[in-house]
């Protein structure tokens, strides 16, 4: 029984973490290895794409603003941490979110034109972001394959980072989080063909 | 005589049609769409399924790039999206007749076609397009011919990551690739195949190599394989990586390491007991493809030496004047793919292969715009495509709202065309049509192991969809 209700409320936080069952790398389970889906041992190939699969079906298909199921309403305090987003027109958007809470979804939650076209499984750079100077260093180190993928974003800076790969904690209390504005003149003026 | 839409609205929606439902269709759609709420934006496409080189491009070890997919059905199942599957624009429905019933068209058919080498012998039997494996082993109707895949030796000409693909499915183990959604008379043949050795070449040096990083990882990390390289390519390597952006530094650390370094224990042991070998040779142009002696096959190929003139991403490769003869049953030319033109009417760049457009509005085409591929070449991943489709997608709703596209009088949209497409005979596929091959697909997988098994007809898949 004790199990059970883990097993349900670990896969409460998986949702809550993101709109369908992430990569395993964002995963607290996946990192303690104690997760129960026995995915931990099972190669990625197939196994994620089948998942992604499952959870077409649960995730809602109404409007295009890629909103979450919500996340748990507790209002601790404790668990806020106050982000700001600073979208491409350079407009500043606040944002109350929980500790806990992924970069990536928590923008889709609120609007923020993010795009997240691997759905958090480091096989894109489609939710580069700059982050503030002042929390940068407060972030872990990224993982290899993160920065592979940061390698294929445009207008790379020392401050980016992918937004699928930032879980908030307190420290990150006033974190900013600015989108790339990717010019129109990117193709024109000295383009370099990029691979494919 | 067109019949005025039925639809709700009042005053007219602007109607947009995009030709193509590959990435650079979708994400062209799903701009306009979110950015303005009266915008009706239908997706034509030649064949019955959509996702384009997302379903027959991307690998089949390379899932969680398709996750995609599941933002692309979102768009494709908004009340103002409609899919329209199995409509060949050119043959079916001419652009101009799209441009009478819509607003706006957008041309996003990206590259069906290959760049060729232009060496003699290229036309012989072994030698084949990438492009056109790739499209075997992921199920492409265009491709179900047969590859024979019992040389042990593998050319590929060109370093980008299409070619590694090519190479990592080539030398996968079986384990590995049977769990994926490869189609399975593919599996079964490269099952018996007897590929040994795998050389990835390229004209210029390993610091002008086209592909990128992971899939470099992804071939050093390849079990049952081991890397084997000419070290006197990488001759100044290590002295000129220092100065180079980041991208271009940490992939040529990676080359050098793996060409150069002396291996850790654990990796040394993987690499005696590797019974497959793949790698990079540099420096290298086809010039002829040498057949054998009944003339049946190619039997050989020429390459000419290069040296390297300039340095860094634009640096020319120069012959040398030296050629070298290498034995060999079955090559692979990756050197592009190449779009072609779809209507004698539109302009159509024919050196760059490309529609000639300003920031994706076509050339001399008034309420014709382009995106992805077919607007900048064929080169670029996901994302890449992504921030070209909202260029274009930008442009688009900048001039309905500057009035440089006139959208104040009414325009049929789909109700201008199907009644042309049943006239001929075409029966459009719709999205939830698609869902059900899907669900066939998905069906069939289970039964395999496998997260899909495709279908590989068109004929196969309308079945599926009509009933």
């Amino acid at each position: 029984m004790a199990a059970a209700a883990a097993v349900r409320s670990s896969m409460g936080l998986t949702l809550t973490l993101s709109r369908v069952i992430p990569g395993c790398g964002t995963c607290h389970l996946y990192r303690l290895n104690s997760c129960v889906g026995g995915l931990a041992g099972a190669s990625r190939t197939g196994q994620l794409h089948r998942f992604g699969t499952l959870t077409r079906h649960l995730h809602s298909t109404t409007g295009l603003n890629h909103s979450e199921e919500g996340s748990s309403n507790a209002e601790d305090p404790e668990d806020v941490v106050n982000v700001v987003y600073i979208d491409r027109s350079g407009q500043r958007i606040p944002v109350k979110a929980k500790v806990g809470d992924n970069v990536l979804y928590l923008a889709h939650r609120h609007g923020i034109e993010l795009e997240g076209a691997c759905e958090a499984s480091l096989a894109c750079s489609t939710c580069h972001v700059y982050v503030s100077s002042d929390h940068f260093n407060k972030l872990p180190e990224p993982d290899e394959r993160e920065d592979d993928m940061l390698d294929m974003a445009p207008m790379l800076q020392e401050n980016s980072r992918l937004g699928c790969q930032i879980i908030l904690t307190p420290e990150l209390e006033g974190i900013e989080l600015t989108l790339p504005t990717v010019t129109r003149n990117f193709y024109v003026d000295g383009h370099v063909p990029k691979p494919h | 005589m067109f019949i005025v839409s039925a639809s709700l609205c009042a005053v007219c929606c602007p109607k947009v049609c995009i030709v193509g439902a590959g990435p650079a269709g979708f994400y062209t759609a799903q701009h306009l769409i979110k950015s303005r709420q009266d915008v009706e934006v239908d997706i034509y496409e030649r064949l019955p399924v959509p996702f384009g080189l997302v379903r027959f491009g991307v690998a089949p070890d390379h899932p969680e790039v398709k996750n995609v997919i599941n933002t692309f059905t979102q768009t494709a199942q908004h009340s103002r999206c409609s899919f329209y599957g199995n409509v060949n624009v050119g043959t079916d429905v001419s652009v101009k007749e799209l441009q009478q019933a819509y607003h706006a068209v957008v041309l996003s058919y990206g590259a069906e076609g290959n760049r060729r080498m232009g060496v003699p012998g290229e036309d012989l039997a072994g030698v084949h397009a990438a492009k056109d494996f790739v499209g075997w082993y992921n199920g492409l109707p265009d491709n179900r011919k047969v590859f024979g895949l019992s040389t042990i030796l593998f050319f590929i000409l060109g370093q980008g990551n299409v070619a590694l693909d090519v190479a990592r499915i080539l030398l996968s183990p079986m384990d590995m690739l049977k769990k994926t959604d490869i189609t399975q008379p593919a599996l079964d043949l490269l099952a018996e195949s007897r590929i040994r050795r795998v050389l990835i070449v390229g004209r210029r040096g390993p610091m002008q190599i086209a592909c990128t990083i992971k899939e470099v990882r992804e071939m050093v990390n390849l079990p049952d394989t081991r890397p084997e390289m000419v070290a006197a390519d990488f001759k100044g390597i290590a002295e000129a990586v220092k100065e180079v952006p980041r991208p271009r530094k940490r992939l040529t650390e990676l080359l050098l390491k793996t060409a150069l370094d002396v291996p850790t224990e654990k990796e040394q042991e993987k690499r005696s007991k590797a019974s497959r070998v793949w790698g990079f040779r540099f420096f290298r142009s086809p010039v002829e493809v040498l057949p054998a002696p009944d003339l049946s096959r190619a039997a050989a190929i020429r390459l000419a030496v290069n040296r390297l003139e300039g340095s860094g991403e634009g640096a020319s490769a120069v012959p040398t004047g030296e050629v070298e003869d290498v034995p060999c049953g079955l090559v692979i030319s990756s050197i592009g793919y190449k779009s072609l033109p779809i209507d004698p009417l539109l302009p159509f760049d024919s050196r760059k292969a490309i529609v000639p457009n300003t920031m994706g509005r076509v050339q001399k085409t008034a309420g014709v715009y382009c995106s992805g591929w077919l607007k900048t070449g064929p080169t670029g991943v996901i994302g890449t495509t992504m921030n070209n489709s909202f260029d274009t997608a930008r442009a688009l709703l900048e001039d309905m709202d500057s009035g440089a596209l006139d959208v104040s009088s009414a325009k049929p949209g789909s109700q201008g065309v199907t009644p042309l497409l049943e006239k001929r005979g075409v029966k459009p596929v719709e999205f939830s049509d698609w869902e059900k091959i899907d669900n066939e697909e998905i069906k069939r997988g289970v039964a395999m192991g496998k997260p899909r098994e495709k279908l590989l007809s068109v004929d196969e898949m309308l079945h599926v969809a009509r009933t």
